[in-house]
């Protein structure tokens, strides 16, 4: 996936939206590549197990760092449908492939309105400007 | 403090060559280049160059001086020779840890002794006020007794030069055998550079990493031009630029203790291991009739080292516990690279402070086993030959 044609959390989550053959918006959730050049040196990744519901905003999960520990944030109002569950043993090659094989959970949203609050890609690249 | 922070004379440089820029202490400081891992393992392997002119310079010379530093200080310093280094504690009135620094004993050109004292950078403006208060005009002024002093820390600059290859790194650019310089000792050098036009530098064997290495104190004005040779004379060799997080990583391997988390004014020195820099017979610094009560009775908590079994790190806070029981609260930790586990250091009850005690941290209410281990958790494979 192209970082241009994602949506982004302010929390450095990016978030890729599709919609299954039932018709349900499944937003694939990943962490974005300046937050993973801000942690540096992985060291711990906590996804939680499928089936658990999360809440936009609200943690789903943790990544640890060397320097620190972070929150991973949901986009959005859901359940989670699937899970990178072999990401935490080779978390040495997730910055060489944030937006793809480094994608973490799939929610399946139940409240498409929590999705509004997302920002584009321009919107984001402002924010960590400002970050920055 | 809402103030910008303070520029060290290598800023530009830093921010030059990727720094990652924090306000730390006060200071704008390189938090890493590349990787913290990166540069934790080529400090162990080769050589980290880290910049820490942030840290307070104190120069005391005079007649009185050595008197003067024996009733500030809990280690005797009196008694030091000529290029010798010892790592001392200053307490306040009821035995809390004020700082702790180094104090060296140097000769300038001219043969006359003078003292230099490193404190850390947070704690400098408070040590200056602890001196002054210590140090009346009419104390400094007595006769046959006199002592001048002064925070030289903006004039200079001061590098920490760590690994297995930082004397055949250094050597070139002094005028000193470094392979007759011990560890914590010191010197004043020339420094072999077309810049330092004959200039002067304090280098001595000491650091904060665990690792055989120097810092090296010279002129403000020409600490870039040498960063930057050193660099250079150290790409072969292995030699990178290194940054404060990894600062951290290697002194909590090493066992080390930092100020504002082992250390505090609520801390003493005999809870925090640190009994081996208080003199306390015959000696009369503040804080040391408080220690000499202290000293009589069991401590409550001590220093401990952990090791968790688990990836999940120990940061300052988490709660340490002995079944269900509260017994202490970790002050660092961190993943260590070298060992590849998380470590810690905190405060503990006692009672449970023996190494192979098994506990449990309380990490963001994940409940992860930790056991005591003996401090430090690093120990560097030779001492050089040097010790």
């Amino acid at each position: 996936m192209k970082p241009e044609e994602l949506l982004y959390t302010k929390t450095h989550e990016w978030v890729h939206v599709a919609t299954d053959g039932e018709g349900n918006k499944i937003a694939t959730v990943g962490l974005d590549r300046f937050a993973l050049d801000a942690l540096t040196d992985l060291v711990f990744l906590d996804l939680p197990e499928v089936g658990r519901s999360v809440e936009a905003g609200q943690p789903f999960g943790e990544v640890e760092s060397v320097k620190a520990v972070s929150d991973l944030n949901s986009p959005a109002d859901g359940e989670v449908v699937e899970v990178n569950a072999g990401l935490p043993d080779k978390l040495e090659s997730l910055p060489d492939d944030p937006y793809g094989e480094g994608w973490m959970i799939k929610v399946k949203v139940t409240d498409e309105s929590s999705l509004g609050r997302l920002l584009d890609h321009a919107a984001y690249q402002k924010l960590c400007e400002e970050e920055a | 403090m809402a103030s910008e922070p303070a520029r060290t004379p290598l800023y530009e440089w830093h921010v030059a060559n990727g720094g990652k820029m924090v306000d730390f202490a006060g200071w704008s400081m390189p938090t890493h280049y590349t990787s913290i891992v990166q540069e934790h393992n080529a400090t162990r392997g080769a050589v980290g160059m880290t910049d820490i002119s942030h840290m307070g310079r104190l120069r005391f010379e005079g007649p009185g001086v050595a008197v003067f530093l024996a009733e500030l200080l809990t280690r005797r310093v009196a008694d030091l020779g000529l290029g010798q280094i010892r790592y001392s504690l200053v307490t306040n009135d009821e035995g809390g840890i004020l700082d702790d620094v180094l104090v060296g004993r140097y000769h300038n050109a001219y043969g006359q002794p003078y003292y230099v004292m490193v404190v850390n950078a947070s704690n400098r403006a408070k040590i200056v006020a602890w001196i002054e208060r210590h140090l009346t005009p009419e104390r400094a002024s007595r006769r046959g007794h006199e002592i001048v002093w002064n925070d030289i820390s903006s004039i200079f600059a001061m590098f920490a030069i760590q690994g297995p290859r930082s004397a055949e790194l250094i050597q070139p650019l002094v005028d000193v055998d470094l392979g007759l310089m011990k560890y914590y000792r010191g010197e004043q050098v020339r420094i072999l550079h077309p810049v330092a036009k004959r200039q002067g530098g304090l280098l001595s064997r000491t650091g904060y990493t665990g690792e055989d290495g120097f810092e090296l104190v010279l002129g403000a004005d020409i600490a870039p031009a040498v960063w930057e040779k050193l660099l250079e004379l150290g790409k072969p060799l292995g030699a990178v630029p290194t940054g404060i997080a990894c600062r951290d990583t290697l002194r909590l391997e090493a066992g080390m203790p930092l100020y504002g988390h082992e250390l505090s004014e609520q801390i003493n020195p005999l809870q925090a291991g640190l009994s081996f820099a208080c003199h306390l017979k015959g000696y009369n610094f503040p804080g040391r009739d408080a220690l000499v009560e202290i000293e009589k009775n069991p401590l409550p908590t001590v220093r401990i080292g952990l090791e968790l079994s688990s990836r999940r790190v120990a940061r300052e806070g988490a709660a340490i516990y002995a079944g269900d029981r509260r017994v202490g609260e970790v002050t660092s930790g961190t993943f260590s690279p070298t060992l590849e586990r998380p470590i810690a250091m905190g405060y503990i009850e006692s009672e449970f402070s023996t190494p192979g005690t098994d506990l449990v941290v309380d990490i963001r209410g994940h409940r992860e086993s930790a056991r005591i281990v003996p401090l430090p958790f690093y120990r560097r494979p030779t001492q050089g030959g040097t010790k």
